[in-house]
């Protein structure tokens, strides 16, 4: 993307005035969606953004600027603005020694989405639409989403990292709204993997559609969620954003740095309950969060985070461990060129128990059954968390019983960590999208089927 | 914003035979600042600008856009945008909007004050707002993260069809975040101010406001599951008027996603709701000249007395509902077409401040923030359901704080159990005002 030879100039150019470290971050990225709704192919978008971002850290602040312009001279002002913080001025030139580059390419398997004509990206959506409007009389309306981006990064920095990869992602949505003598229910189903393409060879479409519509459609007769604090079962795969919400955030290590996780202080101390092994694996096998390299251009990993219940480490980028001396776990990652790499997760999961799900809901009394959860939200100073179900059945007498209308729930993540007291071998990841700091980045979240002894329930009737 | 109106107008005149083409051309500048413990943590300034061009071709529509105005990236978006189109299924309401005749307001949303800031002011008033916080309290251990921020940007749209508008706004803002502990309890809170310009911003209130809303919750407890009157904080009612301006949308009526479809002239809420949206209100941060096709901003009545008088709607709506654009297009930016939404929702205020308020209620929850919001409201079934904090009401006065508890009801039955507004409307760099808001019937969760 950028010679070797211009990539020292610059950063020599953005240390030139005192600063310990700088940083160029290169991203050439080409992303296309497709929308289908009301029983039309809406919109085709196609999308192309190029730039770097040029970060310079000059003792407690990191000086940051973005360009689109990549020749020499736009890259050579970009490291200007970015140096500026560095207030006095410095000991004139630096040399800087970049390693062998560390390149990755795509492998041959992948089928890049500029190579796959647009026509069959419609006909995905076309077919989920035909079959989520065939599942029932009362499907009112349907839309189905497809998305993907194809980028390419370059990373380099003062500590002679240069490394380059190729990222490509897919991802497909639909949304189904049910009507009937209740009102409207909804129901929403997505897979998203990085993978080209090839992902539909795997991905089961017309599952997708019939599982969203059937959701609205149930819904519709669903009564009202309990209010109050009862055990919850949360089916494998459908909650792992619970544990992405309630500890992994909290683990972060700019929370701990600050002072504002209430996992600080913690590790070698028991922090959940024994059956919690907590992992946060940007490795695993083509899930959403995976990459080779992080956004700092180091290689991802697989750390684990919580062991039988005692916290082992918390999350690191490059910055924050510096300043503690250590090394980086791979979690350094940003939006875009435009924005500063922060510590984040990539696919987070719960490592699975032993138990059989079925066991665990024929154990269960009396509680609620999540098949589905949606987003969440934590508040890591506190721990405090929300998230909300979007599909969920009573439990009664061990049994699956009556669908729930839609209820946020809400819990302190320590606490509910300490309450897992049953945990399942029915292990599986899902896509989704993390919010930091105005910034999203796609993470996978994970586990298995777990029982939470008490969680509060935000419905409207009476537990 | 001539230079851009001549890119835009560069792209739109490239038109083939029956095409319709429209440019918008987006470019802003911006800083941030985020000092932590007497220092700057981060500083970064940028510029950045991009385009966006839609081709209606035999009623379909295509889109592609360009982060930047590069002369091959523009081309690239064209020649995409015109592919894109031959993909759409034909649809007859599908075309570019003309010029309506409607004249423009004049707004003074753009300050040239603000260029005048050096960054090492920006960075003292971020420390400044960082050291009055920390002072402000005994209790309050640290500061999260205090920063400081301005944008300023301008927008271009040209079609070939006629329409040609060019818009610049201006803003700046502090915010900051603080963490308070009392015998091993942590609490978290935050404040902020938001002017066009430096000189608006009021950096007392921005660090009394986070000292308040953190050391307030100091020994909150799980409260009592049930059903009360709620009184919600004016940041949250701007939420909460947010959620359902999307109901109010005529894309979504449209299309089957409206709670409100079929109800015009209908009492949807109590008589005391009355709410409007009018973008060229200029104490609105959402206040813009004109909307994002390029038609001149006016005022909507969406409820009055709480009756149901219109819904928003763009060109294509408006042309598929039978009806004229009430000039509500929105875009999230130059990488997105614009659809429809609110910007300066405003509901009528009444008479009485929040304490008068409180005096009123007899049991009752303060609720100063809400969490989940995305996950907890259904804005298609209407159902409710957020996690929240903030204070008992007891007799008449603030009592114990509460935490970790959710409240519930439905957007449908909340409207209707309005009781009272406040007189404290604060607009809130939203797309709506915020007011302090008395409902009752809301179950509240806790233990």
């Amino acid at each position: 993307m950028i010679s070797q030879e211009i990539v020292q100039k610059v950063l020599a150019s953005a240390v030139s005035r005192g600063g310990e470290f700088a940083e160029i971050f290169v991203e050439d990225k080409k992303s296309s969606s497709a929308a289908f709704d009301d029983g039309k192919v809406e919109e085709l978008t196609s999308g192309v953004s190029i730039g770097a971002g040029i970060r310079v850290i000059v003792g407690e602040t990191t000086g940051f600027a973005h360009t689109a312009d990549l020749s020499e001279a736009g890259l050579l002002s970009a490291a200007e603005a970015a140096r500026s913080v560095a207030m006095v001025s410095g000991s004139g030139t630096k040399a800087v020694a970049l390693s062998a580059p560390n390149e990755h390419t795509l492998s041959g398997d992948i089928l890049v989405p500029s190579q796959v004509g647009k026509k069959s990206k419609i006909e995905l959506l076309e077919y989920m639409n035909q079959i989520a409007r065939s599942t029932s009389g009362s499907i009112k309306q349907v839309s189905a989403g497809y998305g993907d981006s194809y980028r390419r990064i370059l990373v380099a920095n003062t500590d002679g990292v240069f490394a380059t990869d190729e990222q490509v992602r897919t991802r497909i949505a639909v949304s189904v709204v049910a009507f009937g003598d209740t009102g409207m229910q909804t129901g929403y189903e997505t897979a998203a993997f990085t993978m080209g393409f090839e992902m539909f060879e795997d991905v089961n479409i017309e599952e997708l559609a019939t599982l969203a519509a059937e959701r609205a459609v149930r819904k519709l007769s669903a009564r009202p969620a309990p209010s109050g604090t009862l055990p919850v079962v949360l089916q494998g795969g459908s909650g792992g954003i619970l544990f992405h919400e309630a500890c992994g955030h909290g683990l972060e290590a700019d929370h701990i740095i600050k002072d504002s996780s209430v996992y600080k202080g913690k590790v070698g101390e028991l922090v959940a309950s024994p059956l919690i092994t907590l992992v946060d694996d940007g490795t695993v096998s083509k899930q959403w969060g995976t990459a080779l390299i992080d956004d700092e251009g180091r290689p991802s990993q697989r750390n684990v985070l919580i062991e039988n219940g005692v916290l082992t480490d918390y999350m690191w980028d490059g910055l924050r461990a510096k300043k503690l001396n250590r090394a980086s776990t791979g979690n350094g990652r940003r939006q875009s060129y435009q924005h500063l790499p922060m510590v984040r997760m990539t696919n987070t999961y719960l490592v699975e128990g032993k138990e059989r799900p079925d066991t665990i809901i024929e154990n269960t009394k009396h509680g609620v059954y999540v098949a589905r959860l949606g987003g969440g939200q934590v508040n890591t100073a506190t721990g405090d968390f929300v998230f909300g179900m979007t599909e969920a059945y009573l439990i009664e007498n061990g049994e699956i019983t009556e669908p729930l209308r839609d209820a946020n729930l809400i819990g302190n993540g320590p606490e509910v960590l300490k309450n897992i007291d049953a945990v399942a071998n029915d292990f599986s990841i899902t896509p989704g999208t993390c919010g930091k700091d105005g910034q999203s980045v796609p993470v996978g979240c994970g586990q298995a089927t777990v029982r939470i002894t008490g969680v509060t329930i935000g419905g409207t009737a009476n537990g | 914003m001539d230079d851009l109106e001549i890119v835009a107008e560069k792209i739109a005149s490239q038109a083939k035979p029956g095409e319709e083409i429209e440019a918008f051309v987006a470019w802003d500048e911006e800083t941030s600042i985020r000092v932590y413990n007497g220092a700057i943590e981060q500083l970064s300034k940028s510029q950045s600008s991009g385009v966006g061009i839609r081709i209606v071709n035999n009623h379909r529509q295509g889109f592609a856009w360009a982060g930047t105005l590069d002369p091959s990236s523009i081309d690239f978006a064209l020649a995409e945008a015109r592919d894109n189109a031959s993909f759409a299924t034909e649809d007859e309401y599908l075309g570019l909007g003309v010029p309506d005749n409607i004249a423009p307001k004049t707004l003074d949303l753009w300050r040239d004050e603000l260029s005048s800031h050096t960054t090492e002011e920006k960075v003292s008033l971020a420390l400044e707002l960082e050291a009055t916080l920390k002072n402000s309290d005994k209790r309050i251990k640290s500061v999260e993260s205090a920063n400081y921020g301005d944008a300023s940007s301008i927008a271009a749209v040209v079609t070939n069809t006629g329409m040609r508008a060019s818009y610049r706004q201006t803003f700046s803002f502090i915010t900051a975040h603080a963490i308070a502990v009392e015998n091993e309890e942590t609490q978290t809170g935050g404040g902020y101010s938001v002017g066009r310009t430096i000189s608006e911003l009021e950096l007392n209130k921005a660090a009394s406001d986070a000292s308040m809303r953190a050391t307030r919750l100091l020994g909150a407890s799980k409260p009592t599951s049930a059903r009360m009157t709620v009184l919600f904080d004016p940041q949250v009612t701007t939420t909460l008027l947010g959620i359902i301006s999307g109901t109010l949308s005529g894309e979504a009526v449209i299309k089957g996603r409206s709670l409100f479809a079929g109800r015009l002239n209908e009492q949807v809420a109590s008589q005391i709701v009355s709410l409007v949206d009018d973008p060229t209100n200029p104490s609105a941060f959402g206040a813009s000249v004109y909307d994002a096709e390029g038609y001149a901003s006016r005022a909507n009545n969406l409820i009055v007395e709480g009756v149901l008088q219109g819904f928003l709607y763009d060109t294509y709506s408006a042309k598929r509902a039978g009806l004229i654009t009430t000039a509500s297009a929105v875009r999230g930016g130059f990488s997105s077409t614009p659809g429809v939404g609110a910007r300066a929702l405003y509901l009528t205020p009444g008479t009485k401040s929040q304490s008068e308020l409180i005096t009123s209620i007899d049991n009752g929850v303060l609720v100063q923030s809400i969490s989940g919001v995305h996950s907890g409201v259904n804005p298609i079934s209407g159902d409710f359901s957020v996690g929240a904090e903030g204070l008992l009401i007891r007799s008449g006065r603030l009592a114990q704080p509460v935490k970790e508890f959710t409240i519930a009801s439905s957007l449908q039955r909340m409207l209707q159990e309005v009781v009272a507004v406040g007189n404290d409307v604060d607009w809130i760099p939203s797309v709506a005002a915020g007011v302090s808001l008395v409902v009752e019937g809301i179950s509240v969760s806790g233990v």
